[in-house]
């Protein structure tokens, strides 16, 4: 960001909620499904059709709030005009003047904490796609029309402006798709559109000025895209007015492989949607009980999760900035459960988030379902050096497959055992002996030399394949160096 | 209490175009005429002390009315497609758009 200037950034996000069905029909919500399968006189704008609320799809816009720390409150229904054939009916139904949730906040991983101005409920679109010869929508002779995504509940989710750098921006994107999937309402998955965000920016020269003009970028499909497009975005702002032009209000479109956005439409453009009230709807009226229960379903949001992680760590000691990603990607994967499990069997708080962050991260979806008895087990057994690193990962990798089990019996059947100190102090000499040049810097110690330890621990776990134990390792060079 | 505005010509074109009608002249005449009669029947409510009735957002005294989330049979495609003025790729094929979606 230049000197002298701070951009104010707005993110508008759009979630697709994880529902079996669509927001006012039967058909099934289905990413991926053949073309217009999943279609009724409901969501192609048939006449003589009325739409009827899914019971599932309000509760989990009521998660949303719950977890967003909104005030869920009564809400209605509008019509949203506008000619386009994404909708068949040639309008939107969605919230607008009372919607489900008002004023929550989000609190970032830094500490700031971005305010939820409201989180309201409306129908996705159909997916169009235009044939012709550019293949984008101004060289296209005709367009084509999917409508499976038609109807398909969406939770739009409107931040406060406070948000003050493209690293805010991504953080929050990144955190608001964690409590997303926490709360069960999304799968979060940007690639698939079921997250969108769209960004609105603008730049003022302090922060005790009032806020420029802002412009909406749409089209960001990824949180990295997001970043990019803001520092773009804010920098075009401020050549224009540092070149004594204004910002004008407008939409734009984020071009991924130019780097850059460009006009889609000016304020002067902006549609004229016409809002009404939906009078196929009748108002949506939850009560404190009904909101309570919702409330019942919830599980621990993230920053909760991960504080409870970073708390395990520093009651052992401490916590390094390592650690500290290393809880962050636990908790993404939904696999704390482990480490607290093993940590409350025992087993140092330190290894426990080291294997899990390290291995049973990359089999996420098997750990998430592996027994945390055999995991507090098999890291009992690795801690107390009846495994070594190397054995104990491979145990792990069979653990994960059968979902549990005896980490001894596993071990026994893989031949581990461990090596006796005798013979393991003769592998440790016989590499010694074939390296005298190398010991002779190990032994001279310093920076350079104390490196050459791992040089000597990799041939003994060679020459024991795996079986030796690494801390018994460094132990016994350190002793023969002294 | 003020005299409701009356709907103007220039608001009918506006509508009109938001819907894409194509209107004569005499068209935009007579349906300016047609509808402020309708407003100004519907603006005879403003006449009314309305000071202690609450907002009704709807006629009828129910609330959530919710089904449960569970699929039901929807319509076959090639019926679906069957009615439609044409079809490429199983989907529906219409005019070029000019812009995105809004």
């Amino acid at each position: 960001m230049k000197p002298g200037w701070e951009m104010v950034i707005g993110l508008e996000v759009h979630c697709e909620l994880k529902t079996a069905t669509k927001l006012f029909c039967g058909c099934p919500n289905m990413f991926g499904d053949e073309p217009n399968t999943n279609v009724c006189p409901v969501c192609l704008g048939l006449p003589g059709s009325l739409p009827v609320l899914n019971q599932k799809a309000v509760e989990l816009a009521m998660a949303i709030g719950t977890a967003l720390d909104c005030e869920i409150r009564s809400s209605t229904f509008h019509r949203k005009n506008y000619f386009y054939p994404d909708q068949a009916k040639d309008y939107q139904i969605s919230q607008y003047d009372e919607p489900i949730n008002v004023n929550g906040h989000l609190d970032l991983p830094d500490g700031t904490q971005v305010g939820i101005e409201r989180a309201h409920m409306e129908e996705d679109t159909g997916k169009t796609s235009h044939s012709g010869i550019s293949g984008r929508i101004h060289g296209a002779a005709y367009s084509l029309v999917d409508y499976n995504r038609s109807g398909v509940p969406l939770v739009e989710i409107v931040s406060a402006p406070d948000m003050r750098s493209s690293a805010q921006a991504r953080a929050y994107a990144t955190e608001l798709r964690a409590v997303l999937v926490a709360s069960g309402a999304s799968d979060g998955k940007m690639e698939e559109g079921s997250m969108r965000v769209d960004a609105n920016v603008s730049v003022r020269r302090s922060s005790d000025d009032p806020f420029g003009t802002r412009c909406e970028i749409k089209n960001l499909n990824s949180v990295r895209s997001l970043g990019r497009a803001i520092e773009f975005e804010a920098e075009r702002q401020i050549v224009l007015i540092e070149s004594g032009e204004r910002v004008v209000q407008q939409t734009r479109h984020w071009d991924e492989d130019a780097g850059r956005t460009v006009t889609l439409r000016s304020k002067e453009d902006a549609y004229d949607y016409r809002y009404f009230l939906e009078p196929d709807l009748v108002p949506l009226v939850p009560d404190a009980e009904w909101i309570g229960a919702v409330a019942d379903t919830l599980g621990l949001m993230p920053a909760k999760r991960r504080s409870r992680l970073i708390e395990l760590l520093e009651d052992a000691g401490g916590v390094t900035d390592a650690q500290v990603d290393q809880v962050a990607t636990v908790v993404d994967l939904g696999l704390d459960e482990l480490v607290i499990a093993a940590a409350a069997g025992g087993v140092a708080s330190s290894l426990a988030l080291t294997r899990t962050a390290n291995e049973a991260a990359t089999d996420a979806d098997r750990a998430r379902r592996l027994d945390p008895v055999s995991y507090t087990a098999l890291l009992t057994m690795e801690a107390g050096g009846s495994l070594s690193a190397t054995q104990a990962k491979a145990v792990l990798a069979d653990l994960l497959v059968a979902g549990g089990g005896d980490p001894a019996a596993i071990a026994k059947a893989k031949g581990f055992e461990v090596m006796s100190e005798d013979s393991l102090t003769s592998v440790i000499a016989d590499a010694v002996a074939a390296h005298p040049d190398e010991w002779a810097r190990y032994c001279e110690g310093g920076e350079k030399g104390d490196k050459l330890a791992g040089f000597f621990t990799g041939l003994v776990m060679k020459a024991t394949r795996g079986q030796a134990n690494g801390k018994a390792v460094a132990a016994e060079l350190h002793r023969l160096r002294a | 209490m003020d005299e409701p505005k009356r709907l103007t010509r220039a608001e009918v074109a506006h509508v009109a175009v938001l819907a894409r009608l194509d209107l004569s002249e005499e068209e935009l005449d007579l349906y300016t005429e047609q509808l402020a009669q309708v407003l100004d029947h519907a603006a005879d409510v403003a006449s009314l002390d309305l000071a202690g009735v609450a907002p009704t957002a709807h006629a009828l005294a129910v609330t959530n009315v919710l089904r449960p989330d569970e699929p039901t049979p929807g319509v076959d495609r090639e019926e679906v497609l069957a009615q439609a003025p044409s079809v490429e790729d199983h989907r529906f094929r219409v005019p070029r758009i000019l812009g995105e979606a809004p």
